[in-house]
């Protein structure tokens, strides 16, 4: 308890200018109406997401327990026609909302991890292990994410959590380099050669002086990692590395597009869940782009 | 005053006293565009350093195709035979057949030896040797990235350079808005729609371009009719390529060209009375292109991808194709192949890149 | 002191003493810029004319809007400033005259010798090559004549034929801006503006430089501006000076007597700071000025030098100062010379 108390009340010290900024922030936020609108959409699909199951059962999204028509158009009773085995298309895609967001973020997080973790340890050991962290970095750049991740999936079998593996293992590059970058900047502060001064290991440094000051960073990069980690959850689903009972976007398109969608011109089937994937995708990536102007002073003023 | 201790139009303006000045110290400002760059090799140097780097890169592929397909599969046999009946000691005989027996070390040097020398192993879909199928699905594929690859960054760089001239103009919004829609879209689902809207038709109006494939089979497959008949069948898989990939060109070059734009040497040229065009494509394009150039090629891995599942939606028979088909199964080797190529002709191309780099940039180039 | 006042209008600077034909008349030269809502004013106010083969220094602190002033003349001061007033170049207002009009006269009527040449030459374009593209541009010459005339020009100024190819970062500093002068000479033009010429090189080379410059100039009779933060500098280039403070002219007049009988308490201040030419403290602040020139935004009522002024008297901070005829050559805008001349 009392080892607890020092950094607490350190904190405590410091937290009347972190909420200041914290304030500033949201103000500049505010005043980018595309973030705006990227917040919105996601804040529709999040409260979409969590309130799905009130409404949906498992009678309706179970194969062997609806009764609709096969592939019926658009009608009052099915706002968006059915699917092949005559499950409603928009029960299906609220529902799907759930997996297809849950992927994304704990893909995310995963990448988070992996990324922050190399970074932050390639950026402190500035000797063999950093260089040889970097390298690894660069190589994995090189390699083109897409096949890794299908051979990573496949070879893990099928499901979701081999493609959330799949995803971290292949986008955590782009994190590393940038948390990197910056807990060399953390590093040369004098804070750090402080506490450097009076004793602390290197685990003490990473975790109480590095990472509290590189999590903003972090988080702000969560943004754009997570718009890719969706799309690439789509891809990977489609592909048929999902699980085929489940349902999400991916998976949806997948049965949309190899279970004769096309032949039955079944435009209502295959137009929304793309369409939901782009919403929320962009959702992120304005809301990212609006985060990462608002902290570059460089690039401010830019549209 | 003391003003006049050097007279106006003093003497040493001669050649001799040229060679003599001292360099300028480094300061802030002018000197960094130079100064920022890596220090400057000699070219057997600089190619030998790239060279290696590629090599290494190769051979962390290799690994990591050793570890993926040979070490984590628990059990390949079991993979390979999933859904057939098979007896326990056939099973047995077909780990001995794999070398599944031998230590780990002594499979990845026969592993390594094989891969350099060409030998991918041998699909249990197609029964047949993995070099020689992904030879024979390698050209579709280079024909239609390849197409896809310079469409895109064409269209991406102009759009990109126009926009970043006027960035924040209406053009500027309208590019960068499309291109963001653009990025944030599905690739396969793109397809999807391009292949309803333009192949199957929409209600009364059927399509006009063909649904998938190369070419048609019922056409003669030598000549112009057939090389008009791959071209129409391009069309759709290279226009959704293009599509998702040219975003990318768009933001690198608009924001390399607003980089450039407070640059002094744009207020030189439009000083001696070019016009913005002409101010923007000889001053500005040149040097917000080189830089771009490293990133254009970094990009590759994302039409790759794309390729993947374009080739899926639109069966056209390259490697992507070759990949889906082989994670249908899944079928290992086959995979470990088109993995393989796919990296090995990234590394290829990230090499050209550095290379292409140095000619270009007078700034790197040795002299 | 009424009539005085009213006798000085904008043009007061009778710089057009000089012999020759008026090349340049600039009337009333103001400059704003925009910062969102707010408006800026960089330059307030500028009159003068020149000469055929004048040479004009302009004198100041960084921020005083000397520089913007320059660039204004050939609507050269960017998309965010908006310049009025009066640019008459050879009888015609460039800065009402058409695009087309307006960049025939740059560079073929007026060039510039930009500051700090590693920037103001593109990177990656070899020096000929940009020598080459004004003489092309403004139809002087072939590509092939071009070329030749170019050589010759970065020749005069020492840079060897066998180095015309090379790229701008090949070169040293004082190099570089060799390479500059003789691209601003590439088309005879009538009108040279040098904005801080010597101001990234060290000593040495800055005498260099300035001869060099002045040998061309005196050559081939072209009229020239040179805009510098080092009084001394200018008054070995420059025939006459100009002093420039937020954004105005505060004292002109001969060169030799400007800098030996400074009669605007800044100008003063200017010519004990800097002794002799190229020293090191024209890096700083000039030593006998306390405080900072004011802000472009923060320019409030009255004289704008008042707060930093040794002699400021309580009428300072009422009025704003005009610039008054001194003599027949020189002006100054000061209350102090006002009630002086006033008493005499």
């Amino acid at each position: 308890m009392t080892a607890l108390d020092a950094p607490a009340a350190a904190g405590a010290a410091v937290r009347p200018p972190r909420f200041e900024s914290a304030r500033r922030f949201a103000r500049a936020f505010l005043r980018r109406r595309s973030g705006i609108a990227g917040l919105a959409v996601l804040a529709a699909f999040t409260v979409l997401a969590l309130v799905a199951p009130l409404f949906i059962g498992p009678d309706q999204l179970d194969v062997t327990r609806v009764n609709g028509p096969l592939l019926a158009s658009p009608s009052a009773h099915y706002p968006l026609g059915t699917d092949q085995a005559g499950r409603s298309v928009l029960l299906m895609l609220i529902y799907g909302s759930r997996e297809s967001l849950r992927v994304g973020v704990i893909a995310t997080l995963l990448t988070l991890v992996i990324g922050s973790g190399i970074g932050i340890v390639a950026g402190h050991y500035g000797g063999l292990v950093g260089r040889l962290l970097m390298h690894l970095t660069d190589w994995f750049i090189a390699l083109p994410g897409m096949p890794l991740a299908i051979s990573l999936a496949a070879v893990l079998g099928q499901g979701e959590t081999s493609i959330t593996i799949a995803i971290a293992v292949t986008s955590w590059t782009g994190t590393a380099r940038l948390i990197r970058a910056q807990t060399l900047a953390v590093e040369a502060r004098p804070f750090v050669e402080r506490a450097r001064a009076l004793g602390a290991g290197h685990g003490q440094i990473m975790q109480r002086q590095v990472l509290p000051n590189v999590m903003p960073l972090i988080l702000v990069s969560s943004t754009l990692t997570i718009a890719g980690a969706m799309l690439s959850e789509a891809t990977l689903t489609f592909l048929g590395l999902g699980d085929p009972t489940s349902v999400t976007w991916g998976e949806m398109l997948n049965q949309a597009f190899f279970n004769g969608a096309f032949t039955a011109d079944a435009w209502w089937y295959i137009l929304p869940p793309g369409l939901a994937i782009l919403l929320v995708v962009l959702g992120f990536t304005l809301v990212g782009r609006a985060v990462e102007t608002v902290l570059d002073p460089r690039m401010q003023e830019r549209p | 005053m003391t003003v006049s201790s050097v007279a106006p139009g003093a003497d040493g303006v001669g050649a001799d006293a040229v060679e003599a000045e001292p360099v300028p110290p480094p300061g802030p400002g002018p000197a960094t565009a130079a100064g920022r760059r890596a220090p400057r090799l000699p070219w057997p140097g600089y190619l030998g350093t790239k060279l290696v780097g590629a090599v290494v890169s190769f051979f962390v592929v290799l690994v990591i195709g050793f570890v993926l397909f040979n070490l984590m599969p628990a059990d390949p046999v079991r993979t390979m035979t999933r859904g057939r009946p098979v007896s326990p000691e056939q099973m047995a005989q077909l780990r001995v057949q794999l070398g599944l027996n031998r230590p780990v070390w002594a499979r990845f040097l026969s592993y390594l030896n094989d891969t350099v020398h060409g030998n991918l192993g041998y699909s249990w879909q197609y029964q047949q040797s993995v070099g020689s199928l992904v030879m024979s699905r390698l050209g579709p594929t280079l024909l239609l990235m390849g197409t896809s690859f310079l469409i895109s960054v064409v269209l991406g760089l102009w759009l990109g350079m126009r926009s970043g001239w006027r960035a924040g103009s209406l053009f500027d919004r309208l590019t960068s808005g499309t291109a963001l829609a653009l990025w944030s879209v599905p690739t396969f689902w793109l397809g999807m729609i391009l292949l309803i809207v333009f192949s199957v038709g929409i209600g009364p109006v059927s399509g006009i371009l063909p649904a998938g494939g190369m070419s048609d089979p019922t056409l003669s497959q030598t000549g112009m009719v057939h090389y008009l008949d791959v071209a129409r069948h391009l069309i759709l898989p290279a226009v959704t390529l293009v599509l998702v990939a040219y975003a990318q060109y768009v933001t690198i070059m608009r924001s390399s060209i607003i980089e450039q734009l407070g640059s002094p040497y744009l207020l030189t040229a439009r000083a001696k009375g070019l016009s913005d065009a002409a101010v923007r494509r000889k001053h500005a394009a040149p040097n917000a292109l080189l830089p771009s150039m490293t990133m254009i090629f970094m990009q590759l891995g994302l039409l790759v991808s794309g390729a993947v599942t374009v080739e899926t939606v639109y069966s056209w028979p390259g490697l992507g194709y070759l990949t889906y088909e082989a994670l249908k199964i899944p079928d290992l080797p086959l995979l470990q192949g088109t993995f393989i190529v796919f990296s090995a002709s990234v590394i290829i191309m990230n090499l050209l890149a550095d290379l292409l780099y140095r000619v270009l940039d007078p700034r790197v180039r040795a002299t | 002191m009424i009539g005085i006042e009213t006798g000085a209008g904008p043009g007061a600077g009778g710089t057009e003493a000089q012999a020759g034909t008026t090349l340049l008349d600039v009337r009333d030269l103001r400059v704003t810029y925009r910062q969102g809502s707010r408006e800026v004013p960089a330059v307030r106010g500028v009159s003068f004319s020149l000469g055929r083969g004048d040479t004009l220094g302009v004198a100041g602190e960084s921020g005083s809007g000397k520089s913007t002033m320059a660039l204004s003349l050939l609507r050269l001061a960017g998309a965010g400033a908006e310049v009025s007033g009066e640019v008459r170049y050879d009888g015609e207002d460039l800065l009402t005259a058409r695009w087309v009009k307006l960049r025939a006269v740059r560079w073929a009527g007026a060039s510039v010798v930009f500051q700090g040449a590693m920037s103001a030459l593109n990177p990656v374009r070899n020096v000929l090559d940009q020598i080459v593209e004004p003489i092309v541009l403004h139809q002087q010459a072939g590509p092939r004549e071009a070329e030749r005339r170019a050589a010759r020009l970065l020749e005069s100024v020492g840079i060897p034929a066998r180095r015309t190819r090379a790229y701008p970062h090949e070169f040293s500093g004082g190099q570089r801006q060799r390479v500059m002068i003789a691209m601003a000479l590439a088309c005879d033009p009538d009108l040279v503006i040098a904005d801080e010429p010597t101001t990234a090189l060290d000593v040495m080379v800055q005498a260099q430089i300035l001869g060099l410059l002045a040998e061309l100039v005196r050559e081939s009779r072209v009229a020239v501006i040179m805009i510098s933060h080092d009084l001394a500098v200018l008054s070995h280039a420059c025939d006459r000076l100009a002093v420039m403070y937020a954004g105005r002219f505060v004292e002109t007049g001969p060169s030799r007597q400007v800098i030996e009988d400074p009669r605007h308490p800044y100008t003063r201040a200017l010519a004990q700071a800097f002794p002799t030419i190229g020293d090191p403290a024209s890096r700083l602040a000039p030593s006998g000025l306390a405080g900072d020139p004011p802000r472009p935004s923060q320019i409030g009522e009255g004289c704008s030098f008042a707060p930093r002024c040794a002699v400021v008297m309580d009428s300072c901070r009422g009025r704003d100062p005009e610039l008054w005829q001194v003599d027949p050559e020189r002006t100054a805008a000061c209350l102090r010379v006002l009630s002086e001349e006033g008493a005499a």
